[in-house]
C-alpha cells in the first residue's frame, strides 16, 4: 500500500481503512517469525538442543515481548493507531485477492502484549516445572509454536490469515494436551479437543467462504466496509458461523466439553491455553468482527445468550468438581462466558470484555501456575479433598493464589472487580426484560463464582490436612516457579484498575470498537448494582467459607439432583453422546458400508480399467526401433491427414 | 560486380550464444592440450563460467527486443526468458554431470570405444575417471538450444535443432554402467531423431513453396514472411497445412508428445541419469520455446485450424503419459512417462492464443525444469554396488533408511502431482487458466482428469518409500558430493518457492510474453 489512508474512526457501517506500516512498525512480522523460527530450530535440531533448548524457547518469547512492547509504544505515538503491513500477495485468483498481511492496531496490540507477556512468564515457569521431563525441548518447541500461531491469529489483516493462526493454535493445543501421549487419557483428551475444535473450525471456514462468495474479499477493512450492504439474513448466518468457530476455540456452549479435559496436558499448558492463548481467540474473533455482529440485533442476542448460559453452566459445574485444575477450567469457561456477554452487548461493552480478558489473563495464569506449584509440592495430587492446610507450607504459592482468588471473585480493589463489575452493569443497561434476564445471570454468576472459588481456596490452603499417606512435608516450589507467580500476582492486584481506566480509550481507535451504540439507562442505578455485586460476592464467599472451613469428606458424598447433575457436567457429555456420538457412529458405519460397496467398487473398477489399459498399451512399447518408427509414421500420417481434413473443411 | 552486403549483427544481443559455442570449441582444444588429470576441473569450471557469463549477458540484454543477423535470430522477451531458463537449468545439469564423488570417476564411461561387457569395460567401470568430452558436448547442446529458442526462420531453427540434438545423441551413449542399454538408447534416439528431422525439413520445403508469390515479397522461410503468407499467399493451402503438420511433427518429437513420444522411455532409461535430467529439463524448454514461436509468430493466423489437431495431440499425450505411468516399474521410465504427460499440459498452454498462454507455458517450463532435475538428482543418489538402483521395488522402505532423501523425493513427487504450495500446482494453474479463458475447456478437463490418474503412480512411489518395510535389497542413499547437493537444493528450493511466492517469476514471464516478428 503506497497511499496513506486516513482512518475513519468508529463507524461500524462506514469505510474502514488502515495505514501502511513503516519505521519500526514494519518489523511486526518478526513477532510471529521469532517464536516460529525458535520452534523450528528446537524441532529440527532434535536431541542436540536438549541442553539449552528451553532457554531458547524462553528467549524467543522474551524477545517477542520486548518487540511487542516497543511496537506498542510506537503505535501509541501515531495519530492513526492502525497500521497494516502487506508482506506478499498470498492468493490471487480472478477477483479474489488474499494478502499475506499483518494488521497492528490497538486491539491486536493489547493481545500481543497479553500473549507475549503472560506467555513469557509461563515459559519461565515451565523451565522448572518440566525440568525432570525427558521431552522438555519438544515441549518448548510446541509452546513456541503455540505462541507463534496465536500471534499470527491476532496479527493477520484478513480472515484467511486468522484462519491460519486458528488452525495453528488448534494443532499446537493438540500436541500439547496429548503431550504425555503415553497416557490414554491424555491422548483421548487431545483428540477430544481437536475434534470439538474441528466443529467450530468448520463453522469459521464456512463463514470465510460466505465472505468470499458475498463480498469477494476477506480483508478486514474491505469486509467491514462492505458488511453494511449485505442482506440481514446473510449477516445472521455469517455471524452464527463465526460464533460457532469462536465457541469452539473458547469452550463456549455447546462446544465447551473439551476444555476441562484439556487438563491432561502439563499444567503450564493449561495456563497458556486458559490465560494467554487459545480460549481468548474466540473473544478476539468476535471483537475483531464487531462490525458484523453489530450489524444484526438477533446475532447480538444469540451471543449474549451463549455468554450468559455458559457463564452459569461453568459456575454450577465448577462448584461440584473436586479436581483443582478442573475447577479452574470450568471457571475459565464461566469467565469467558462473561467476555462473550460483554462482546455480545455491543457498543462500549466490547472494550469491557477485552479489559476482562486481559485481567483474566493475569489472574488465571496466576492460579493455574499456583495449582501447578501445589501439585509440584504434593506429588501431583489434584484432588482438593486431599489438600488442606497448605498455607503454612507454601507461603508464596498461598499468598499469590490468594491474590488470584480475590481477583477472580471480583473483590474490591482487585482486578476482577474493575473488569467484571462493568460488564454486570452493562448487562443491566438493556431494554425491557432482557436487562433483568442477562443482568440477573451475570449477578448470579458473580455470587456462584465467589462460592466455588472460595471453596477451592479454602479446601486447598486452609482447614485440616487431608493429605494422602505418602506426603510428609510439602515443599515450596523453586524460585524459577515462584517469581512468575509473584509477578502475575502483582498483575492480579493492580492490572484491573490500570486496564479499566486506560484500555477502553485506547481501543476506540480499533474499527468499530467503542462505536456508536444506542445507550439505555440501566434498569437499576449504578451504585446499587456495584453494591449488589459486592454483596453477592461476599455472600457466596462467606457461604463457602462457612461450609468448608473445617474441611470436607475425602470420598464422594451422596448428593441431590442438582449436584449430581453438576458433577456430570450438567449431562452435556451425555447429551453429546446421545445426540451426536451415537447417530454419528451409525452414520459413519452406514457411510463406510456405502463407501466399501458402492464408491470403492466404482473407484476400484476405474483403477482396474486404467491399470488394464496401461498394461495393454505397454505392449506397444516393444523396444524395437522399427516399431517406433512405424508408430511415428502412423502418427505423422494421421496428423497430416487431420490438417488436410481441417483445410478441406471436413472437420470444421 | 556488386559488393557483397553483409547483414548487420547485434553482437551483444547474441552474446550468450557466441559464448556457449565459443567455450564449446575451447573445450575441444582443452581436450587436446590439457593434461588428462586436470581436464575434469578445467572443463567443468570452463563450462560453468560460460553458462554464468551467458546468463549475465541474458540479464544485461533484458530490455532487448530486436531481430538481428539478417533476420535469422530474434532476441525478444520469450527468447530471453527461455534462454535464461535454459542456462539456469543447464548450470544445474552441469553440476550433476560434474559430480564425481557419488560414483568413483563420475557417471560417464572412461572410454566410449571400449567394447561393452568386455574385461576392459569391467575394469573401466571400477573407477577410471570418466570422459571429459561430455563438457564440450554439453556446451554445444546448450548453445544449440539458445539458438533454437531465438531462431527467427525455419532454416536457422533446423540448424539449431541439429546442433543441440547431435551432442545429445552422443551424451546418451556415454553411461558408465549398463553400457549396452545406454548405447541402444543413443542409437534409437539418433535414428528416430534423424527421422523426425526429415519430417521437419520436408515441412520447411513445403512452407517455402507456399510463400512463393505473395505480392511485394520474395519467398522465404522467415517467420514474418510465413506469417504474411498465411493470409496473402495465392498458393494452394494444401502446401501450408501439410507443411505446418510436418514442422509440428518435427518439433513434437523433441517435445515428446504422443504419438511421437515412443523414444522417450527407452532413452530416458538408458542415458546416464545427469544427461536424462538435462534432456528432461533443457530439451523440453527448447522444444516448447520453438513450438511457441512457430505457432504464435509464424502460423498464428491459422490458429483456428491447428488448434483442434494439436489439441487432440495434447489430450492423447496426457492420456498416454498418465496411463502408461501407472504400470511402470522403473523410476526413470516412470519419470519419462511423467515427462510425456507434462508435455501434454504444456501443449495446452501453447494452444492458448494469448500472452497469458505464452507466459504460463514459460512459467511451467521453468518450474518443471527445476523439479525434474531435482528428481533425477535423487535418482543418482539411490544406489548399490552395481550403480543406481532404478527398479521401483528397490525403493521400498527408503523412508526408513534415509528419511531426508525420501522426504525430498516425496516433496518433488507431490509437486509433480500438482499439490498446492508446490510449483507444480502453480504451473498447472498458469497453463490451465489461459486455456479456460480462451475457451479450450475440453483441454483443461482432460488435463485435470489425467492429473488425477497421474497422481496414482506418484503416490504409489510415496507409499512404497514410507509404508513398506525396507527389504534386504533396499539400497542405501549415497552421500551426495557438493555439486549434486547444490543442484538438488536449488531444485527443491525453487519447487517450494515457486509454489509459495510464484508472483515474481509469473510477473517476469508476463512481461516477457510479447514476441517480435
Amino acid at each position: 500500500m503506497d497511499e496513506i489512508l486516513t482512518y475513519a474512526q468508529a463507524e461500524p457501517a462506514g469505510a474502514v481503512t488502515y495505514a501502511a506500516a513503516d519505521g519500526l512498525l514494519s518489523s511486526v512480522w518478526l513477532l510471529v517469525a521469532i517464536p516460529l523460527v525458535s520452534a523450528a530450530i528446537l524441532l529440527l535440531l532434535g536431541r542436540r538442543a536438549d541442553r539449552w533448548g528451553h532457554w531458547l524457547g524462553v528467549a524467543a518469547i522474551g524477545a517477542a515481548f520486548v518487540l511487542g512492547l516497543t511496537s506498542f509504544f510506537q503505535l501509541r505515538g501515531l495519530e492513526n493507531k492502525s497500521v497494516e503491513l502487506s508482506l506478499w500477495d498470498f492468493i490471487t485468483v480472478g477477483n479474489l485477492r488474499v494478502d499475506f498481511g499483518l494488521l497492528f492496531d490497538p486491539l491486536a496490540a493489547v493481545f500481543v502484549l497479553l500473549i507475549t507477556g503472560v506467555g513469557f512468564l509461563i515459559h519461565l515457569y515451565a523451565v522448572e516445572y518440566m525440568a525432570h521431563d525427558e521431552g522438555r525441548r519438544r515441549f518448548f518447541a510446541y509452546f513456541n509454536l503455540f505462541v507463534a500461531a496465536m500471534l499470527l491469529l491476532v496479527l493477520g489483516n484478513n480472515y484467511v490469515m486468522l484462519y491460519f493462526g486458528w488452525e495453528g493454535v488448534g494443532l499446537a493445543s493438540y500436541l500439547l494436551i496429548s503431550f504425555w501421549y503415553g497416557r490414554p487419557s491424555a491422548a483421548t483428551a487431545g483428540k477430544k479437543a481437536f475434534l470439538m475444535n474441528r466443529v467450530g473450525d468448520a463453522g469459521l471456514a464456512i463463514g470465510i467462504f460466505i465472505l468470499f462468495a458475498t463480498l469477494g474479499t476477506t480483508q478486514y477493512d474491505e469486509v467491514f466496509t462492505g458488511v453494511g450492504g449485505l442482506a440481514s439474513g446473510t449477516v445472521l448466518v455469517l455471524g452464527l458461523l463465526l460464533l460457532l468457530g469462536a465457541a469452539g476455540k473458547s469452550g463456549q456452549f455447546p462446544l465447551q466439553a473439551w476444555l476441562p479435559d484439556a487438563m491432561e496436558g502439563p499444567t503450564p499448558v493449561s495456563a497458556l491455553i486458559h490465560a494467554a492463548t487459545m480460549v481468548t481467540a474466540g473473544v478476539y474473533l468476535i471483537a475483531r468482527s464487531n462490525p458484523i455482529f453489530s450489524a444484526n440485533e438477533t446475532l447480538q442476542l444469540v451471543v449474549v445468550s451463549v455468554g450468559a448460559l455458559t457463564l452459569l453452566m461453568g459456575c454450577i459445574i465448577g462448584a461440584a468438581k473436586d479436581d483443582i485444575k478442573r475447577v479452574l477450567a470450568w471457571s475459565t469457561v464461566s469467565q469467558i462466558g462473561y467476555m462473550f456477554l460483554g462482546v455480545g452487548l455491543g457498543g462500549a461493552a466490547y472494550a469491557l470484555a477485552i479489559v476482562h480478558l486481559l485481567a483474566h489473563g493475569f489472574f488465571k495464569a496466576n492460579m493455574f501456575l499456583g495449582a501447578g506449584s501445589v501439585m509440584h509440592g504434593m506429588n501431583d495430587q489434584v484432588d482438593i479433598r486431599r489438600f488442606g492446610g497448605l498455607s503454612k507450607y507454601m507461603k508464596v504459592t498461598w499468598i499469590t493464589f490468594m491474590m488470584g482468588w480475590l481477583a477472580i471473585i471480583g473483590m474490591f480493589p482487585f482486578s476482577g472487580f474493575f473488569s467484571k463489575e462493568p460488564i454486570i452493569v452493562a448487562a443491566f443497561e438493556r431494554e425491557g426484560w432482557t436487562a433483568w434476564l442477562f443482568g440477573g445471570a451475570a449477578l448470579l454468576g458473580a455470587g456462584l463464582t465467589a462460592f466455588y472459588m472460595t471453596r477451592l481456596f479454602v479446601l486447598t490452603f486452609h482447614g485440616p490436612k487431608r493429605w494422602t499417606e505418602d506426603i510428609e512435608h510439602p515443599h515450596e516450589s523453586p524460585k524459577l516457579m515462584t517469581i512468575p507467580l509473584i509477578l502475575l500476582a502483582v498483575g492480579s492486584v493492580g492490572a484491573g484498575f490500570l486496564l479499566a481506566t486506560s484500555v477502553p480509550d485506547w481501543l476506540t481507535a480499533t474499527a468499530g470498537l467503542g462505536g456508536e451504540h444506542a445507550e439505555h439507562a440501566a434498569v437499576l442505578p449504578h451504585w446499587l448494582l456495584t453494591a449488589l455485586s459486592l454483596v453477592v460476592t461476599v455472600l457466596g464467599a462467606g457461604l463457602a467459607w462457612a461450609l468448608f472451613r473445617n474441611g470436607t469428606a475425602t470420598a464422594p458424598q451422596p448428593a441431590g439432583v442438582l449436584v449430581t447433575a453438576a458433577r456430570r457436567n450438567l449431562y452435556t457429555d451425555a447429551f453429546n453422546e446421545v445426540v451426536f456420538e451415537k447417530p454419528g457412529i451409525f452414520l459413519t458405519r452406514a457411510l463406510v458400508y456405502l463407501d466399501n460397496r458402492g464408491i470403492d467398487g466404482l473407484v476400484n473398477g476405474l483403477a482396474a480399467g486404467v491399470g488394464g489399459g496401461s498394461g495393454r498399451l505397454r505392449r506397444w512399447q516393444t523396444g524395437f526401433v522399427r516399431s517406433y518408427a512405424t508408430s511415428i509414421l502412423t502418427g505423422a500420417l494421421l496428423v497430416v491427414a487431420a490438417f488436410l481434413a481441417v483445410q478441406a473443411g471436413w472437420l470444421a | 560486380m556488386t559488393e557483397l552486403k553483409l547483414p548487420s549483427i547485434d553482437y551483444p544481443a547474441i552474446a550468450p550464444i557466441l559464448i556457449m559455442l565459443g567455450v564449446a570449441l575451447l573445450g575441444v582444444l582443452v581436450e587436446a592440450f590439457v593434461p588428462r588429470r586436470r581436464r575434469h576441473l578445467v572443463q567443468l569450471t570452463l563450462s560453468l563460467l560460460a553458462v554464468l557469463a551467458a546468463l549475465v549477458m541474458v540479464v544485461l540484454n533484458a530490455d532487448a527486443r530486436l531481430v538481428t543477423a539478417g533476420g535469422a535470430l530474434a532476441v525478444d522477451g520469450p527468447t530471453l526468458f527461455l534462454q535464461g531458463t535454459i542456462l539456469v537449468l543447464a548450470a544445474m545439469s552441469l553440476l550433476l554431470i560434474g559430480e564425481r564423488s557419488v560414483e568413483r570417476g563420475g557417471a560417464f564411461v572412461a572410454q566410449a570405444a571400449v567394447t561393452a561387457e568386455s574385461a576392459d569395460d569391467r575394469q573401466q567401470a571400477e573407477g577410471r575417471n570418466g570422459a571429459t568430452e561430455v563438457y564440450p558436448l554439453t556446451s554445444f547442446a546448450i548453445g544449440g538450444m539458445l539458438i533454437f529458442v531465438a531462431a527467427n526462420d525455419l532454416l536457422t531453427m533446423f540448424i539449431a535443432l541439429e546442433v543441440f540434438s547431435l551432442p545429445l545423441y552422443l551424451l546418451c551413449a556415454l553411461a558408465r554402467r549398463r553400457r549396452l542399454l545406454s548405447q541402444e538408447a543413443a542409437m534409437k534416439y539418433f535414428l528416430l531423431g534423424a527421422y523426425a528431422s526429415a519430417f521437419f525439413l520436408f515441412g520447411v520445403a513445403l512452407v517455402y513453396g507456399f510463400t512463393a508469390g505473395i505480392p511485394g515479397r520474395s519467398a522465404g522461410v522467415d517467420f514474418a514472411t510465413v506469417h504474411a503468407a498465411v493470409s496473402e499467399s495465392p498458393a494452394s493451402d494444401v502446401l501450408l497445412y501439410a507443411g505446418m503438420a510436418l514442422i509440428a511433427i518435427g518439433l513434437l518429437f523433441k517435445a515428446a508428445a504422443a504419438p511421437f513420444h515412443v523414444w522417450t522411455p527407452d532413452v530416458y532409461q538408458g542415458a546416464p541419469t545427469p544427461v536424462t535430467g538435462f534432456m528432461a529439463a533443457c530439451t523440453k524448454v527448447a522444444a516448447f520455446g520453438a513450438l511457441l514461436r512457430v505457432f504464435h509468430v509464424a502460423f498464428d493466423r491459422a490458429a483456428w485450424d491447428f488448434t483442434p489437431v494439436l489439441g487432440v495431440v495434447a489430450v492423447l499425450t496426457m492420456l498416454v503419459g498418465a496411463v502408461l505411468a501407472v504400470t511402470q516399474t522403473d523410476i526413470k521410465r516412470l519419470l519419462a512417462y511423467s515427462s510425456i504427460a507434462n508435455a501434454g499440459y504444456l501443449l495446452v498452454g501453447v494452444l492458448a492464443p494469448t500472452g497469458a498462454g505464452v507466459s504460463g507455458t514459460m512459467f511451467y517450463l521453468a518450474a518443471y525444469g527445476f523439479s525434474v532435475l531435482a528428481a533425477f538428482a535423487v535418482v543418482t543418489l539411490v544406489r548399490d554396488a552395481d550403480g543406481e538402483a532404478t527398479h521401483l521395488s528397490r525403493w521400498a522402505g527408503l523412508g526408513r533408511r534415509s528419511p531426508f532423501y525420501a522426504g525430498v523425493f516425496t516433496f518433488i513427487l507431490l509437486a509433480f502431482a500438482g499439490i498446492p504450495l508446490t510449483s507444480g500446482f502453480m504451473s498447472k494453474f498458469a497453463v490451465f487458466g489461459p486455456a479456460l479463458e480462451s475457451g479450450h475447456a475440453w483441454l483443461v478437463v482432460a488435463g485435470v482428469l489425467t492429473s488425477m490418474v497421474l497422481a496414482f503412480p506418484y503416490l504409489r512411489v510415496v507409499v512404497m518409500m514410507w509404508l513398506s518395510e525396507p527389504g534386504e535389497s533396499t539400497p542405501t542413499v549415497a552421500v551426495p558430493g557438493g555439486l549434486t547437493a547444490t543442484a538438488l537444493m536449488i531444485g527443491v528450493a525453487a519447487t517450494l518457492i515457486l509454489g509459495v511466492v510464484p508472483a515474481p517469476l509469473l510477473d517476469l514471464a508476463t512481461d516477457a510474453a510479447a514476441f517480435v516478428r
